[in-house]
């Protein structure tokens, strides 16, 4: 029978540790929406969602009454809006009123973001594809809680790089749209390379073609859990330090598995994947850079943090997966620098600068996350960056991806608020030499060798 | 059909007083909680009980319970927490 150490063990977590499970994300399959009459469209979408999600907030305060573990977000996320609205939508305006219908239905059953406002052009550009994509900053603008993400790239099908030049120019719409509150809506837009069907993170989640109806994902945190764990072996060797995260990761990911499965049968719609990501907050206390602090550096960014990344990463996944019965997602460790008082800490010293993030993101999900950098970058500059993520998510087979916030109006020295648990960034210096030659050549990159495994 | 055992976890934290054990006993046997543990003990100065109680014989919904649990705590000035039990056996048993 449990005792009282391991009752108070797990509350201590939770009360001092900042445990908590990061959502409850319930995907939803739109194709069954789908009509050629906007209209009618846009009932259907609201429609859909209003009903399959409309328990998801109740469900989600139940289970956190009954188990006395915080969650913090309900999310939903749909099929890529581009291929649900190509029947209906000739313009990009057209495709914004599906954002509103969205943005309504996630007010109307109260969940705080709603991902899918997605296009999937990894290899190419459908007609409807473009649209959408250009209807993104118009859609972010006007809406509150509607998340957008565009797949660019992909181990299988190489890199889009129309796409990539496309999206430098929108990401700089979206942050001239809102550059009155400081460019904050490019925080509801991200690009991936290899972007996952089952993520239930935001900006990037959608609801892949490839997963059923409806179905419910849950995504688990608690860096503060492993840092507080790692204090007590400081100074021991790699296996101690290894197997401590290892024992950590599982015990914050079966308190997500029993989320999910309590949820799921509550629910009545089935339990997808448990993303086993260290997601950190602005939170003290709360913050892979503090981890990686404790594992024995001075400020994330010091020589030495991609290995030690790369170590957290991969103790994370081994101690997570045997504690869930599906994993999937992004799972690994998050470094957004605003949302990380540790990162933000280092951003200001000095210590860590874009180039270093780029090498971490190699070695940990999931890309250059939540980075303000000057307003002035040029498109093309912004797209270089973007391509040379996507390289690395290319090559290596993994998810990579990119939200960079170009604050307009603001440079380097200049920092940026972006409220609540999405906490504020100082503007990162950019590599100020051009790729406009590299960038505005038209068509795409090719699938790299190691792709041909058939 | 009889309902199954529905194992609650409640913890009771805080400074020592007199009557803390009676106090949440009382509150229980109102209820038709049945309790099935106790473990107390004192933890660097703090009284730190656990209960392992039953709820399928009470009529209360669990939420009911949590939060007049949590009120006594109040009045008592310690710490009253009513959890499921299986968060604990997920995350210590395999």
């Amino acid at each position: 029978m449990i005792n009282i150490f391991e009752v108070n063990e797990t509350n201590k977590m939770v009360e001092q540790e900042n445990l908590d499970v990061r959502t409850i994300t319930i995907g939803i399959s739109l194709l069954d929406c789908i009509d050629s009459d906007l209209k009618k469209l846009n009932e259907n979408i609201y429609n859909k969602i209003t009903t399959v999600a409309k328990d998801l907030v109740a469900v989600g305060n139940k289970i956190e009454t009954e188990f006395g573990i915080p969650i913090v977000n309900k999310r939903i996320s749909v099929t890529p809006i581009a291929l649900v609205g190509g029947a209906a939508c000739k313009t990009p305006e057209d495709f914004a009123t599906i954002a509103d219908t969205m943005d309504a239905a996630a007010k109307a059953v109260g969940v705080n973001l709603i991902g899918g406002y997605s296009a999937l052009v990894s290899k190419g550009m459908t007609k409807a594809d473009e649209l959408l994509i250009r209807s993104i900053p118009m859609a972010l603008c006007r809406t509150e809680r509607v998340c957008s993400s565009v797949n660019l790239a992909s181990t299988k099908t190489g890199i889009n790089m129309d796409g990539v030049r496309l999206m430098g120019e929108i990401l700089l719409e979206v942050a001239e749209q809102s550059k009155d509150r400081d460019s904050v809506d490019c925080m509801k837009l991200v690009v991936f390379c290899n972007a996952p069907d089952d993520n239930p993170f935001m900006a990037g989640a959608f609801h892949g073609v490839t997963e059923a109806d409806a179905v419910i994902n849950v995504g688990v945190s608690g860096p503060g859990v492993v840092k507080t764990a790692l204090e007590k072996v400081r100074g021991e060797n790699f296996e101690v330090l290894c197997e401590t995260i290892k024992k950590t990761a599982f015990k914050v990911t079966r308190v997500g598995q029993l989320v999910a499965q309590e949820a799921s049968r509550l629910l009545n719609i089935p339990f997808g994947i448990i993303d086993l990501s260290l997601a950190p907050t602005p939170a003290i206390g709360d913050s892979v850079a503090d981890i990686l602090c404790e594992i024995g550096l001075e400020f994330a960014g010091a020589p030495g943090t991609t290995a030690a990344l790369a170590m957290l990463n991969d103790q994370v996944k081994k101690g997570g997966v045997m504690a869930s019965s599906y994993v999937g997602g992004l799972s690994g460790a998050f470094i957004p620098v605003s949302e990380d008082q540790g990162m933000i800490n280092a951003v200001e010293a000095g210590a860590i600068t874009l180039e270093k993030l780029e090498a971490m993101t190699c070695v940990c999900s999931v890309g250059l996350d939540m980075i303000a950098i000057p307003g002035d970058t040029k498109a093309t500059t912004i797209s270089g960056i973007i391509a040379d993520e996507m390289a690395l998510g290319m090559v290596n087979q993994k998810t990579t991806a990119c939200r960079l916030i170009p604050v307009i109006g603001k440079t380097v020295g200049d920092t940026v608020e972006f409220g609540g648990l999405f906490g504020y960034a100082p503007i990162m210096p950019v590599n100020q030499y051009s790729c406009d030659a590299f960038i505005n050549r038209q068509g795409r990159i090719p699938a790299p060798i190691h792709s041909f495994k058939n | 059909m009889e309902k199954a055992v529905d194992k609650t976890i409640i913890t009771v934290v805080g400074k020592d007083t007199v009557g803390i054990i009676a106090k949440v006993c009382t509150y229980l046997a109102d209820s038709n909680i049945n309790v099935l543990d106790i473990t107390q003990t004192i933890i660097q100065g703090f009284f730190n009980m656990m209960m392992i109680v039953d709820l399928s014989t009470s009529e209360k919904p669990f939420a009911d319970c949590a939060k007049e649990l949590e009120k006594l705590g109040e009045e008592i000035g310690v710490t009253i927490k009513c959890q499921r039990e299986e968060i604990f056996d997920m995350m210590h048993r395999i």
